[in-house]
């Protein structure tokens, strides 16, 4: 690990703005990105999380934009955005979906892991490394924002910064643990003693609850359209569920 | 890895009935491949009757219907209207006869049609690249997809390998996959019988201490003569010695043990045997690698399970497969392998474990054993619930069906 630390790109000061991710959690990212394309690696639970909110995405996007069902490009001719894409495990399935995606994240290193993944996949994705309201980019139709926004400073501007991208008639999907006990307790202590996510992930303070995060959305123009539950089952593993304490996911769109 | 230019979504070692079956589900999917394997087709075509066939169940049916290839098989089925189980031809037989309504237990089918009916429609299937006559000299699996070396130098890749090569399967040990294996120390002698009275599309499973003996009722001869597929267990010492015999004591031997239920046996086609086993991998993937059919499970063959449980793996790895490119997410995906390795796991050791039940129970020689399990059979005679089980499992419509095996 500690060599991956060296690696990492001096974040200048003058790119973090009040409203982004802060220094050393950018940094600690960093250090794990080259373990995040590994099932087993220190991202496990992540990458057993992607089919669980990808089921819940294509699911929204087949209602959103009325597509079929079947079709397996049901992105094709859509752009997308995710931001904190860490290194593309996101990005990866929407490109393979047919959009034009561009990822963007704080650390350096974990846009130099994605773009060389996406090389390897052969698949073409924008990813841009730095803050999102810097990079100058445009709007897009579909615009997520997975496991991120709890790692936030200033919530509103970030929203905010957003809704900014998302483009009129478009899509956002957002997902974030929930602020509860037993968040605290599973999430933040309990996941981090038995190894299941790194240590330092995690910071239960900067949590939100459903109810925060309408307001936040609300006030920035949007309307929630479905809001689910990600909760975890001795059998069932990771599943889309109605109990929000863990984490929950959840659509937006502009309001009407 | 170089890239390839011609990367297709599943590289399938092995083209068998298991192997070519995947390839067209997952062609019906949307998904490419290339199969490769090492027999000529020109064996396909030869002429005759071995006497190999398969029970094809009523949820293995489902699946040709739902790939297109009922219409072309149906003619070539002939339906098991009912399971006859003896012990030793002694009284207290067990009948498993559906209702009317609940269908049939499942269809006879000899293996050469099956190959020849899967081989013409991925004849005809753009989405699938075939290779035959074709050696694997080297297999690759990597970071962002597997390839495999052919004899020729012809490098093939693909997102996912998939083994499909049978119980031997090179693929599986190279990969490290262990096996749990417990031999029956018995072969199976098949041969193909023409007999004077008609089957009634009736199965007979005669069990004698040294192993089972099944008749399984085959199409009739354009002659009109009538046919069923002999499946005959003996011990390992003493194969070598059934097969040499000759046609005329061989069938001698068989008329003995089937007495005359099918009154004169007028034909013997020539005799073939392989040893049994059952095996059993707990892990059936490795990082880009998927086992199906007997390279993952392989099971005595008395309950005609074997090629169904094989086509389970089909129907849930093409179900797997393609509800993940529904997500974007690729073939190799490693949550895609540990959801068809959950789903499959447990099937198929249940199924294989119940199947190793059947026969030890029927291998224990002796009076008293045979009169526990006559009074056994009686039992299950008289419970329905116990019937409708092994009916249901004969049918292959328990446990959590894949939609490729649904009606």
């Amino acid at each position: 690990m500690s060599d991956a630390t060296v690696s990492v790109e001096p974040v200048s000061p003058a790119t973090i703005g009040p409203a982004t991710i802060r220094p050393d959690e950018a940094a600690h990212f960093g250090a794990l990105a080259r373990e995040w394309w590994d099932p087993k690696g220190s991202s496990a639970m992540l990458h057993r999380l992607n089919p669980v909110r990808l089921g819940f995405i294509r699911h929204a996007v087949d209602l959103h934009w009325a597509g079929d069902i079947e079709s397996v490009r049901p992105l094709a001719g859509k752009s997308a955005l995710d931001v904190g894409c860490g290194a593309g495990l996101l990005c990866e399935p929407f490109s393979r979906l047919g959009a034009e995606v561009t990822g963007v994240d704080a650390a350096a290193e974990n846009i130099a892991v994605a773009s060389a993944h996406a090389s390897g996949s052969e698949l073409a994705i924008d990813y841009r490394h730095g803050e999102l309201g810097d990079l100058g980019l445009g709007q897009f139709d579909l615009v997520t924002c997975m496991e991120v926004i709890e790692h936030v400073a200033e919530k509103p501007r970030f929203v905010a910064q957003l809704v900014r991208h998302l483009a009129p008639g478009g899509l956002m999907t957002l997902s974030t643990p929930n602020r509860t006990a037993a968040s605290r307790l599973l999430l933040v202590e309990g996941a981090e003693a038995v190894g299941l996510v790194p240590k330092g992930t995690h910071h239960w303070d900067d949590f939100i609850t459903p109810d925060e995060l309408s307001d936040l959305l609300h006030a920035a123009g949007l309307e929630i359209t479905e809001m689910r539950g990600i909760a975890f089952g001795p059998l069932k593993g990771l599943h889309l569920s109605d109990d929000m304490a863990l984490n929950y996911i959840l659509t937006a769109r502009r309001r009407q | 890895m170089q890239p390839q230019t011609d990367k297709r979504d599943l590289l399938i070692l092995g083209g068998g009935l298991v192997g070519m079956t995947l390839a067209l589900a997952a062609a019906r999917k949307g998904m490419t491949s290339h199969v490769v394997d090492r027999a000529d087709p020109a064996e396909l075509t030869a002429e005759g009757f071995d006497g190999r066939a398969s029970a094809i169940s009523t949820a293995s049916w489902n699946l040709f219907r739902n790939i297109g290839l009922s219409d072309r098989l149906e003619p070539h089925g002939s339906a098991i209207a009912s399971i006859a189980v003896s012990d030793q031809m002694r009284p207290g037989r067990l009948d498993f006869t559906p209702e009317p309504h609940e269908g049939s237990l499942g269809r006879m089918f000899a293996n050469r049609e099956l190959r020849l009916a899967l081989f013409e429609a991925a004849a005809e299937e753009p989405l699938i690249s075939w290779h035959s006559r074709a050696e694997v000299t080297a297999r690759h699996r990597g970071e962002y997809g597997v390839s495999a070396v052919l004899g020729d130098g012809h490098e093939l890749s693909a997102s996912l390998m998939v083994a499909a090569e049978g119980r031997n399967s090179p693929t599986r040990d190279e990969a490290g996959l262990v096996l749990a294996k417990w031999d029956y120390t018995h072969r199976a002698i098949i041969a193909g019988l023409t007999h004077e009275l008609p089957h009634d599309n009736v199965a007979w499973e005669i069990f004698y201490s040294a192993g089972p003996f099944a008749l399984l009722p085959m199409l009739d001869n354009p002659d009109g003569t009538h046919r069923s597929a002999l499946v005959w267990t003996v011990a390992e010492k003493d194969a070598a010695g059934v097969l040499k015999l000759s046609d005329r004591a061989f069938l001698a031997e068989v008329e003995k043990r089937m007495g005359s239920i099918f009154g004169e046996i007028t034909a013997v086609a020539p005799r073939s045997s392989y040893p049994l086993g059952f095996h059993h991998t707990a892990k059936i993937t490795a990082p880009r690698l998927a086992l199906v059919g007997d390279a993952a499970h392989g099971i005595h063959p008395i309950a005609g399970q074997g090629l169904n449980l094989g086509l389970r793996d089909v129907g849930a790895l093409a179900e797997v497969l393609a509800e993940g490119m529904r997500l974007g997410l690729e073939p190799g995906d490693a949550q895609l392998l540990a959801r068809y390795e959950k789903w499959r796991g447990l099937d198929a050791f249940t199924v294989a474990l119940a199947t190793d039940g059947l026969t030890r129970i029927f291998g224990i020689p002796g009076r008293t054993a045979s009169a526990v399990r006559r009074a056994g059979m009686a039992g299950i005679q008289r419970v329905p619930a116990l019937k409708n089980w092994f009916m249901d499992e004969a049918r292959g419509v328990t446990g959590d069906m894949p939609e490729l095996l649904k009606a």
